[in-house]
């Protein structure tokens, strides 16, 4: 059998979900009254912590089972608290202290296999030095979860954050999400898991925060309980559909494809099988985010965020810390009268485009706002996403690419600012100028 | 929303002072958010940090470029960086030196100085010179924007052991207590 075991994208016959006992439908959660319990609940935990011990304290609420790590800035100080959690006994988990990035994520696979949840965390050359078991993890349907801690790439030498790292993965079959507020790392992190492992997704998940800002950014955190955390995720249920087991052998990704035989369609069967569960990830996110914020009482908007979007002439698009500084700017915009409104994305693969053409469809014109660059098209990547979105539309709007905050710079209410004064030029005019690039007179 | 811009250098835990400044104001209930400024991180050379508070949530995850006040940690990073680039007019500035006020060149956007000779009490507490918590002390004195209750609390939910953990409480205590404040007219600041 070419590999029908470990990358078929079929629930077998015999799994428990087929029965309907995991399932996670609504239908068989707790109901109404668990409601009440949460809106009841005793004041939360608060702590003050950075977006590295945010994700930390997500791995720990999550069970994990099993973390492999390599050390690189800005992720540092992330595994440095999970090192400390399992040390200090609060994360009953395996940590691997490997010799570099890609047996961080062999490693990783071997624990999978044999049924763990796992979980790693890099960035940059990191990233790069993991690439070949990195574009392995989503083909052999593995519900991973890691952290990237954005940072720019080299060269010119740089240890400081951007999205170019995260942006030259975007095409390798990873779910990504990306983060606004320390808050929203540690609870993506936890989501993170419920939504790789869901057996209509079965793919990695990269959580994406934002290098220094988020990173090293502390503020006002609220933990929430273990029990409700327990109670969103449920029974743990990793990797069913493949594990090491000596007493059930399979082989493990085989030789598939080729020209001739069953080789063409059977990986036309696995490549269909992962668009299809990059697909079906966006309602499953979209359920994940609204059990969250059944049993924790929290809401983040799953997929995009429409942010003062009623009647708004002409909109931003933002990606990660910088929409905290964007949507302030839009608060000033709107209190001297102007007509502005944005869409921050939280889920960048799958690319949510119904949502995004829905939610700019009225307006008149769009600037997109990228923390990296994308080089084949002289623009941000985000952009170049965003103008698929409208291409669908039954009427052109104009839209505008800028790129700022690269390799640690700054993206501040000020830059937001200029941003919508350009957008409104744009919205008279209709013609787009060339990428502007925010942070070059700085 | 205040805006703080903290200075010091690599070594004496600005950094760490801005996230135990930001844990004790979120514990009297208030929104704190800080961002360290970054570099490779070296011994001595200048390190800044950023802390915004407020009574409600802070979006922006940014620098700080027009602080409302701005603390010195250490006595000379005056002369590396200009600590007061930016300053609101009438802003504050908590300062440790061995010197008076009359001593101190500062512009006319100061509206407060308060000054600490930290480094010294910094000798007799822990015998080097490790001012980021007397400089707390110094800031709560100065500004009355936290308890020196909330700074204890926080330094000791530091990572603060044993003796480390006494020196610094008393370091906290005895920065406030040893700070002097200077209201500054126009006239004087000129």
């Amino acid at each position: 059998m070419s590999g029908a075991g470990p990358l078929s994208p079929t629930v077998p016959a015999s799994h428990p979900e087929k029965r309907g006992l995991l399932r996670m439908t609504p239908s068989l959660r707790p109901g109404e009254a668990d409601m009440a319990a949460v809106l009841e609940k005793k004041k939360p935990k608060v702590i003050v912590c950075d977006g590295n011990e945010a994700a930390a304290w997500g791995v720990s609420l999550a069970n994990v089972d099993m973390v492999a790590v390599y050390p690189i800035t800005p992720q540092s100080s992330l595994v440095e608290y999970v090192a400390k959690f399992v040390a200090d006994g609060r994360l009953k988990a395996d940590i691997v202290d490997v010799e570099g990035e890609h047996s961080v994520l062999s490693v990783l696979q071997g624990g999978m296999l044999a049924g763990a949840r796992t979980y790693t965390a890099t960035c940059g050359p990191g990233l790069a030095f993991m690439f070949e078991p990195y574009l392995r993890t989503p083909g052999l349907r593995m519900p991973m979860v890691m952290s990237i801690v954005t940072r720019d790439t080299l060269s010119p030498q740089s240890v400081w954050g951007g999205h170019q790292d995260a942006m030259s993965v975007r095409e390798a079959g990873w779910i990504q999400l990306y983060c606004e507020t320390v808050q929203e790392v540690l609870d993506t992190v936890v989501m993170a898991y419920r939504i790789a492992e869901h057996h209509d997704v079965m793919l990695p998940v990269n959580v994406c925060h934002d290098g220094n800002y988020l990173s090293y950014g502390a503020s006002r955190v609220e933990l929430p309980e273990q029990a409700d955390v327990d109670a969103f995720l449920g029974a743990k249920d990793v990797n069913w559909h493949v594990a090491l087991d000596p007493t059930r052998p399979m082989g493990v990704d085989p030789l598939t494809g080729g020209a001739g035989g069953p080789g063409p369609r059977m990986f036309v069967k696995y490549r269909k099988g992962q668009c299809r569960g990059m697909q079906n990830a966006l309602a499953v996110i979209e359920e994940a985010h609204a059990e969250w914020n059944r049993h924790v009482g929290r809401w983040h908007a799953p997929l995009i965020e429409p942010y003062r979007m009623e009647d708004a002439r002409f909109a931003l698009v933002t990606l990660g810390s910088m929409t905290g500084a964007a949507k302030d700017a839009v608060d000033e915009a709107r209190g001297a009268g102007v007509s502005v409104g944005l869409v921050k994305v939280k889920t960048y693969r799958p690319f949510p485009l119904k949502a995004i053409a829905a939610a700019l469809a009225p307006v008149e014109a769009v600037g997109v706002i990228d923390r990296s660059v994308d080089f084949g098209f002289d623009c941000g990547p985000l952009y170049k996403d965003v103008l698929g979105a409208l291409a669908g539309l039954p009427r052109r709007i104009p839209a505008r690419s800028f790129i700022g905050g690269l390799a640690g710079a700054d993206i501040t209410v000020g830059h937001v600012q200029r941003v919508i004064g350009e957008v409104a030029e744009l919205a008279a005019s209709g013609t787009p100028g060339p990428t502007a690039w925010l942070n070059e007179r700085d | 929303m205040i805006e703080i811009r903290m200075h010091g250098r690599g070594g004496q835990g600005t950094v760490l002072a801005a996230a135990m400044l930001a844990k004790a104001l979120v514990a009297e209930g208030r929104h704190a958010v800080a961002v360290p400024s970054f570099g490779f991180e070296r011994r001595g050379a200048p390190v800044a940090a950023f802390l915004r508070v407020d009574d409600k949530p802070i979006r922006r995850m940014t620098n700080i470029y027009e602080p409302h006040c701005v603390l010195c940690i250490d006595p000379t990073v005056g002369r590396a960086v200009n600590v007061f680039e930016g300053l609101q007019p009438g802003g504050t500035l908590v300062q440790t030196t061995a010197r008076g006020l009359d001593d101190l060149q500062m512009p006319d956007t100061v509206g407060r100085v308060g000054l600490c000779d930290a480094v010294a009490l910094a000798m007799g507490i822990f015998r080097r010179p490790i001012t980021n918590t007397l400089m707390l002390g110094a800031f709560a004195r100065t500004t009355g924007l936290v308890s020196l209750e909330a700074l204890e609390e926080a330094v000791r939910g530091a990572e603060f052991r044993d003796a480390g953990l006494a020196q610094n409480l008393e370091a906290v205590r005895r920065g406030f207590e040893a700070t002097t404040v200077h209201e500054l007219t126009h006239a004087e600041a000129a």
